[in-house]
């Protein structure tokens, strides 16, 4: 039998002791989290289980990499550790903390065969280091994944389409415009524009310094799809530096409508839609 | 770079060009992309077809789920053993057209993906590769 | 795959919905159906409703560009109605601007517009005040 069989053996034969020792290491290294003590027994439970699995079908110390049911645990459990704050080192030891409760079943049994001994803790190193290294490498993952998911939520917020008035819709930009954001604001605007059927929707700059010609050429491309799905669209607060620069880049704004603030481009809005508004004499 | 997934679509008929175009809508949402990300590899993925159904004489797409580190990648490619584009160059500018409308389809699907290689020469056939990362 | 677009006749106006995927011969045959429907009832106006379609490509946006210059030819002006988001973005990005066919929002605005027998073109040789 190999090594890394006979690993398995061991591993489903000491489960109980095994899991109890591993629990208190954890324990004792701080490394529960805000889980409640039967989600982590649960989690280690569950690891171990598996762990005992991947021994058992011998892939020479390398855990199946297709191991679904594997890579299905650990994507769920550095979820929730970084959910938690936990750093990749801290959820790396969880898994490593397993290391010394093995070896010490190992040599409780096997005292007298160093051979035995030796190849036994050879493949358990063997089996959790890479247990280890996967843990980090999913943990990293899910990191990743929170930054992303933080750094959209971040744009979205930032800029904010809104309703003027029946049919009117402005989006007020602030600050530099790059191409991912323009990209993002162009979305949100015309997903606003059908989803509330907005006639007419105002894109003001009066709050951004430049306009290089990449930004200028995302506005005309605004413009085009908000004509093409059947709304249309004024530029409003362009100011001298800005004109300057996109006639000097040589962009033509051609039949874009532009205004020089967001009043008159309101003003505009509202006589195209046919509405009156008038002051209440006295 | 790991393939993940790999699946091959014939293209000798317009019913097949939507069919190819369906598949690639089905991948690309699996993978996840957002809804404008899909909607522009699927019309690249239309425009390409149908230039393989019209010009290529046939061929076929194959379509690949790519892994690069934490990206995703969407990969198609388009092959056919038909006459070749001659004139790439001319091909790949806007709006020039062959009668049927080679117009803006390759220079256009160009603009929809974030990876575009094309090999071709006369008697050839052509093989053109898109991608569009996640 | 279906053979053709059924085409709704109110009054005046021909309406024509697509709800399916568009082939290219179903993009082709409708072009022709209509055209002659136009002919057949004296239409003035067509309503083209493309809410359902997830994707347009080159070809279908030429296809109905060609459309309306046709119809525009026999006397019926031409609506192009419910384009989505994300095929205007891809549209535009694949550089096709459409100049010459009128849109809008919804079916509704898009009979008003007909009725009103719109005097402003809504494409790119519009200037404002």
């Amino acid at each position: 039998m190999s090594s890394t069989h006979a690993l398995g053996s061991l591993l489903h034969d000491n489960q109980e002791p095994l899991l109890a020792d591993w629990l208190k290491h954890i324990d004792e290294a701080g490394l529960s989290g805000l889980s409640r003590q039967e989600d982590v027994r649960r989690q280690a439970a569950e690891l171990l289980r598996l762990l005992t699995d991947a021994a058992g079908r011998d892939h020479g110390g390398a855990l199946a990499a297709d191991s679904g049911a594997l890579q299905g645990f650990l994507r769920d459990f550095s979820d929730a550790r970084v959910r938690e704050g936990f750093s990749s080192q801290q959820t790396a030891t969880f898994v490593f903390a397993l290391k010394r409760p093995v070896f010490q079943r190992i040599q409780a049994l096997h005292g007298n065969d160093a051979a035995t001994q030796a190849a036994l803790i050879g493949s358990a190193s063997d089996l959790l280091d890479s247990l280890g290294l996967k843990t980090i490498d999913a943990y990293q993952k899910s990191r990743e994944a929170v930054i992303q998911r933080q750094q959209e939520e971040l744009l979205e917020l930032s800029t904010p389409v809104v309703k003027l008035w029946d049919g009117v819709l402005a989006l007020p930009i602030i600050g530099t415009l790059d191409s991912a954001r323009t990209q993002v604001m162009m979305e949100s605007l015309l997903d606003r524009i059908a989803s509330s059927e907005s006639e007419i929707a105002i894109i003001d700059i009066t709050g951004v310094p430049t306009v290089d010609t990449l930004v200028a050429q995302h506005l005309i491309k605004t413009v085009t799809a908000i004509r093409l799905m059947g709304a249309d669209c004024i530029i409003s607060g362009v100011r001298p530096q800005i004109a300057q620069t996109i006639v000097h880049l040589g962009v033509d704004l051609g039949s874009v409508t532009t205004k020089a603030n967001l009043a008159d481009a309101l003003a505009l809005a509202m006589k195209r839609l046919g509405a009156v508004v008038s002051r209440r004499a006295g | 770079m790991p393939i993940q997934k790999s699946e091959t679509l014939p293209l000798r008929s317009d019913q097949e060009v939507v069919l190819a175009r369906q598949a690639v809508r089905r991948v690309a949402q699996e993978c996840k992309f957002s809804l404008v990300d899909q909607t522009k590899i699927v019309t690249a993925a239309s425009e390409l077809a149908r230039n393989t159904v019209i010009y290529g004489g046939g061929g076929e797409m194959v379509c690949e789920v790519v892994l690069e580190g934490p990206r995703t990648g969407l990969r198609l490619i388009f092959s056919d053993q038909g006459p070749g584009i001659p004139d790439l160059a001319q091909a790949l500018t806007d709006g020039w057209t062959s009668g049927n409308g080679l117009g803006l389809g390759l220079s256009g699907a160009k603009r929809l993906v974030n990876d575009f290689d094309i090999v071709t020469a006369p008697g050839a056939g052509t093989r053109i590769t898109i991608a569009r990362w996640r | 795959m279906a053979e053709h677009i059924p085409i709704l006749r109110m009054g005046d106006f021909l309406l024509v919905s697509i709800q399916v995927e568009m082939h290219d011969n179903l993009a082709l045959a409708l072009q022709d159906d209509l055209t002659r429907a136009i002919e057949r009832t004296g239409a003035r106006g067509v309503l083209i409703d493309i809410t359902a379609l997830d994707m347009v490509d080159s070809f279908i946006g030429r296809v109905i560009g060609d459309t309306s210059s046709m119809s525009r030819l026999l006397d019926a002006q031409t609506v192009l109605v419910g384009m989505r988001p994300a095929v205007a973005i891809t549209l535009v990005e694949l550089g096709m601007s459409m100049t010459g066919v009128r849109t809008a929002l919804t079916v509704e605005r898009g009979m008003q517009m007909l009725r009103e027998g719109l005097s402003e073109a809504r494409d790119d040789a519009d200037t404002e005040i």
